[in-house]
């Protein structure tokens, strides 16, 4: 049964500053909202616990983009339409650009944020396995100061994470150095809108030519769906990097990634499914690789 | 800062008139404009898949059930009743009505926000642009050709050819 709004506090700190300091006030008790895209559902469904919403939309220091020589810093209030509408994270970091593109809807993609899709830790959601293989950082801030920690460690098991309960996510920070690098994203669903995915994947490489083979250099694969948290497949990446592309070793990755994920069958997919797909995925990815190469 | 669940005054501007509502800051933005007379936004699903609730805020498309009404103070709202001094909206209002773009109508507000909403963008849209802006908007009824046909019939007349 949809909430109650008469049972839920509403609080509207002006300023970032302002809301860590209530948040730290009594940090078990607050959720902090932004575009509500995920927690205007619970609120729906009734299955919200706490009461006290601290409203954290469109705060501007959350929500601005800044390209620094060595990174992108984006504000974790940057919505789904912000990162389409950057051009440097069109150019730069394409995968982030896709994923959002495939967000929800475009209502959804004005007031999902960046930030708040981490935050609500979906192993299912489509932008972060793009913020995994891109390397990204994580600025979480609190009445105590700043932290700065790596993303990939942040989800430490089923919608847990490294987030202290008096801690917001400030900006996703992601190295600038992806530019040459040939990226691969796909989502699959029932449909690309709206539907949540059954697997999602994001992956980027460079083929470097040796003398007679093509080589390959920094493959970087991450995938959605098919575990507790967004994962990057450690073990196929290694079983690639600095070897040659060849059917041998595009079917020992393939065998690896899907054996490297925990996928469960629910509501939206079967386990065998999904690792048949991540296989498939993992070779679509790898024979993109091999035909941009030629096209060059 | 104020923190409450009590209900306060919000000050909204809809459809360019200023309204002064009573409501809980929680209470969706849906629930308060039909509240105040406005029920051409619809509730589909209520949550966030259908975009029957669709309604345009500071010139965004959103979805009305999933937002706050406290979030939406001092923005600018457009519902479907006010729409219609608006150029492109008027094309989409006829090209809708024209090629059996609406039939049973409980998607139509959302689409012809989004449609004109994608227009104010991207006024010579292709199909494929034209699905991509409706994706978060189901309708039951048409099988969704004469709605993408009727956005692109719009295009056109708003471009003048």
């Amino acid at each position: 049964m949809r909430s109650n709004p008469a049972e839920f506090e509403w609080a509207a700190p002006a300023t970032l500053e302002e809301a860590v300091k209530v948040l730290a006030g009594d940090p078990d008790a607050w959720l902090p909202i932004a575009g509500g895209t995920d927690l205007m559902v619970q609120f729906a469904a009734g299955t919200l616990e706490r009461r006290r919403f601290l409203n954290i939309w469109n705060l501007g220091e959350l929500r601005r983009i800044d390209g620094f020589p060595g990174e992108l810093q984006v504000g974790a209030g940057s919505t789904y339409t912000d990162l389409r509408e950057n051009d440097i994270i069109t150019r730069e970091f394409p995968l982030l650009g896709r994923t959002a593109s495939w967000t929800g809807g475009i209502a959804n993609q004005n007031r999902g944020t960046l930030g708040g899709n981490v935050a609500n830790a979906s192993p299912a959601a489509d932008s972060l396995p793009a913020l995994m293989v891109y390397g990204a950082d994580l600025i979480l801030t609190s009445t105590r100061g700043d932290r700065r920690v790596r993303y990939e460690d942040f989800h430490t098991g089923y919608k847990r994470m490294n987030l202290a309960p008096d801690e917001l996510i400030r900006t996703i920070c992601l190295p600038r150095r992806f530019s040459g690098y040939i990226s691969y994203a796909r989502k699959i669903g029932t449909r690309k809108a709206q539907a949540i995915a059954k697997v999602c994947i994001a992956a980027v490489g460079r083929l470097a030519k040796d003398s007679t083979q093509l080589m390959l250099e920094d493959v970087r694969i991450a995938v959605g769906s098919v575990a507790p948290v967004p994962l990057r497949l450690r073990n196929a990446e290694q079983l690639l990097n600095r070897r040659p592309l060849d059917e041998a070793r595009v079917e020992l990755a393939c065998k690896a990634a899907a054996a490297e994920i925990q996928p469960i069958s629910d509501l939206r997919s079967t386990a065998k499914y999904r690792a048949q797909i991540v296989n498939n995925l993992v070779r679509e990815f790898l024979d993109t690789l091999a035909a941009r190469e030629r096209e060059r | 800062m104020k923190t409450s669940a009590q209900k306060r005054e919000f000050s909204l501007n809809v459809n360019g008139v200023p309204r002064n509502i009573r409501a809980y800051p929680a209470e969706r933005l849906l629930d308060v404009l039909r509240y105040l007379g406005l029920t051409g936004t619809k509730e589909g699903c209520g949550e966030g898949e259908c975009g029957a609730c669709s309604v345009l805020v500071d010139g965004r498309l959103v979805v009305s059930c999933l937002m706050p009404v406290a979030q939406a103070e001092g923005a600018k709202l457009l519902t479907i009743e006010g729409v219609t001094g608006n150029q492109r909206f008027r094309s989409l209002q006829e090209t809708f009505a024209e090629g059996g773009g609406a039939q049973c109508g409980i998607c139509t507000p959302g689409m012809i926000l989004a449609g004109g909403h994608l227009l104010e963008r991207n006024p010579a849209p292709t199909i494929e642009e034209i699905r991509e802006a409706l994706s978060g908007n189901l309708c039951r009824c048409t099988g969704y050709l004469q709605i993408f046909e009727a956005v692109a019939e719009a295009a056109r007349r708003c471009a003048g050819t």
